[in-house]
């Protein structure tokens, strides 16, 4: 409550002391910066719904590929076999796909002439999971990967030395790697919250329903309407800077 | 019944033989040092000791049973043994953890865990650091903590590979200290690598010399230091004056050997014609400014060439027709004024010198 009263005590303040500024455009420029100020202190519950439904749909794609990619960056990491390089070389390439290219697989995959159409996702939070999943789950892999090879090789020997089992020393392995590993999942994070183009393509920007930050800024903005868009690119402006806390924080240990 | 045993056990890296035909016999509660130049294969030997690698071939058994069957659950048998590596590794979490993490693999129950963990950090000493991140230790407490760690689950067999390597000589004294009571309180089964034969010496009941992937000699710690087998092991464990020459004459065992036509006189078996070479320890030699009056059957003049201070001692070099090195005390030396290029007579009795085969 006092955060709220303190809020508009600044509003106000801000609202007074654009005397001094001339010119319209600069003008409507600190406008909008006033006004997405206040939507945010206010709680706005549009902006609230938005940033809420953006975390969830990021949060879940983040969980599901990390759960996926685990296991899987483990099994590719212990296990010898002909092509490992190569295809770790395939998953650092995707890395980088451009997120409309997803947006294009999975309409394809998922709309109603395509192979899973029968469930009817498209345009749901559903299809932008699954979209972020696949988007996000290169990066979280090859991280893993990554992160299992940056734990000294004679680890898993020290610990089969003292009595593990192989299971019981990947276990160990893992867990030395856990710092590296929760970066990695971070980096997922931060690339599934702020990519626009699979979002738009399969979500559909529907107003309470797959409307995201990110969508809902590209939308706002066509519309002229800068203040809501100024307030959410604030806070995704606010939860990379946490993102990046949080990486930073992880890479130190 | 030997507690390990190895039989014929070779290893190839790439094509490149690590160990030769290695035979071992290790009994039970038996302290053993693997003594052997760096790169000679020691930590190969103990990581398939270990089970940690298989042999390219033999046969390696434990406690009876051929381990190097794949029948046979060698996990079980892992877990009755623990290995201490070179360079140990501490996991990421504090003391205590990394200390009980072999007990956990264990299934034990809590309070066991707890017991022998805490008996484990009381052996090495370390009880006030079992709350810290075992990262942040010292070379010598990590060394430390691994030996705790090794031993918490009471294994039967411990190897230690160069358990002292890269350490400063307090770290050193304090493990030294750490192994001396584990020996005395414990009945555990020691295999120890070292490259420091004075180790080696102090610690083991009984020494392998491995060099070169081979065994070259087993034995007590005397017998080795000794009578080294060959040129190699003498060279290895420190006998520095080894002189290359031939058996000329044979008065019952004591014979007369050519070097450099010098002749020394020394006891042994093998016959005239015999090429051989004469160890003499550098400290069973003695100087002098005049020709003694002794009973030794050895006396040769020559002039100094050399002096290195060593701590109290000095290691002087004369050529008397052939380089000999002598170790005297630093009052000795200081007692006798003796300066390069001064005669000196070295004096050193028959029996002092050890003749192998060349």
């Amino acid at each position: 409550m006092l955060t709220v009263l303190l809020g508009r005590s600044l509003v106000a303040f801000l609202a007074t002391s654009q005397i001094g500024i001339e010119g319209g455009d600069l003008n409507e420029f600190v406008q909008g910066f006033v006004k997405a100020f206040q939507l945010i202190i206010t709680l706005d519950p549009q902006v609230v719904d938005i940033t809420w439904r953006t975390l969830a749909i990021a949060l879940s794609s983040c969980i599901i590929s990390t759960v996926l990619c685990l296991p899987l960056g483990s099994l590719i990491h212990f296990r010898r076999f002909p092509g490992k390089r190569i295809l770790i070389n395939i998953v650092q390439t995707f890395y980088s796909i451009p997120t409309v290219v997803v947006g294009l697989l999975v309409f394809i995959l998922f709309s109603r002439i395509g192979p899973f159409g029968v469930f009817n996702l498209m345009f749901t939070p559903t299809i932008m999971v699954i979209g972020q999943v696949i988007l996000v789950s290169p990066i979280v892999l090859g991280l893993v990967i990554s992160a299992l090879s940056g734990v000294d090789k004679g680890l898993f020997e020290t610990a089969s030395s003292l009595g593990a089992s192989r299971v019981q020393a990947v276990f160990q392995v893992i867990r030395e790697a856990r710092y590296a590993i929760l970066s990695a999942v971070t980096m997922g994070f931060g690339r599934a919250i702020s990519e626009v183009g699979l979002a738009l393509m399969v979500g559909g920007n529907i107003r309470g329903f797959t409307r995201v930050i990110t969508t809902a800024i590209s939308l706002e903005t066509s519309k002229g309407d800068v203040e809501l868009s100024i307030a959410l690119g604030a806070i995704l402006i606010f939860m990379a800077l946490l993102v990046n806390i949080v990486l930073n924080r992880l890479q130190q240990k | 019944m030997a507690l390990i045993e190895t039989v014929n056990i070779f290893q190839n890296y790439d094509g490149r033989e690590v160990l030769k035909n290695v035979n071992l016999k290790i009994d039970r509660a038996e302290i053993f040092a693997l003594i052997g130049p760096t790169g000679a294969g020691k930590t190969t030997l103990i990581r398939i000791l270990d089970l940690l690698e298989a042999p390219y071939s033999g046969r390696l058994f434990f406690d009876g049973v051929d381990v190097t069957n794949p029948g046979v659950d060698q996990l079980e048998v892992r877990r009755r043994m623990s290995y201490v590596q070179q360079r140990p590794l501490v996991f990421t979490m504090n003391v205590y953890d990394n200390i009980a993490c072999g007990l956990r693999w264990r299934h034990m129950k809590s309070a066991t865990i707890k017991r022998k963990t805490e008996e484990a950090l009381e052996l090495v000493g370390m009880t006030s650091y079992k709350d810290r991140n075992a990262r942040t230790l010292s070379g010598g407490e990590t060394q430390r903590v691994a030996i705790a760690r090794a031993l918490a689950a009471g294994p039967e067999v411990l190897f230690l590979d160069e358990p002292t390597a890269n350490l400063d000589p307090v770290s050193t004294s304090k493990i030294e200290e750490v192994l001396t009571r584990i020996i005395r309180e414990q009945k555990t089964t020691i295999v120890m690598a070292t490259h420091d034969m004075s180790q080696g010496q102090r610690f083991a009941g009984r020494i392998g010399v491995l060099m070169n992937g081979e065994v070259l000699q087993i034995g007590s710690p005397g017998d080795i230091f000794s009578s080294p087998g060959n040129r190699e092991v003498a060279e290895f464990v420190g006998v520095d004056n080894i002189l290359s020459g031939v058996i000329v004459d044979k008065d019952n065992s004591l014979v007369s050997i050519d070097v450099n036509g010098r002749f020394i006189q020394a006891i042994s078996d093998y016959g005239v014609g015999e090429k051989v070479n004469a160890l003499i320890r550098p400290e069973e030699i003695t100087l002098s400014l005049s020709q003694d009056i002794s009973s030794a059957r050895n006396t040769f003049n020559g002039r100094i060439t050399r002096i290195f201070p060593l701590g109290p001692l000095v290691r002087i070099e004369v050529a008397c027709g052939f380089p000999l090195l002598v170790v005297i005390t630093k009052r000795s030396a200081e007692d006798l004024n003796l300066t390069i290029g001064k005669e000196v007579y070295a004096t050193f009795k028959a029996t002092a010198i050890h003749i192998i085969r060349s």
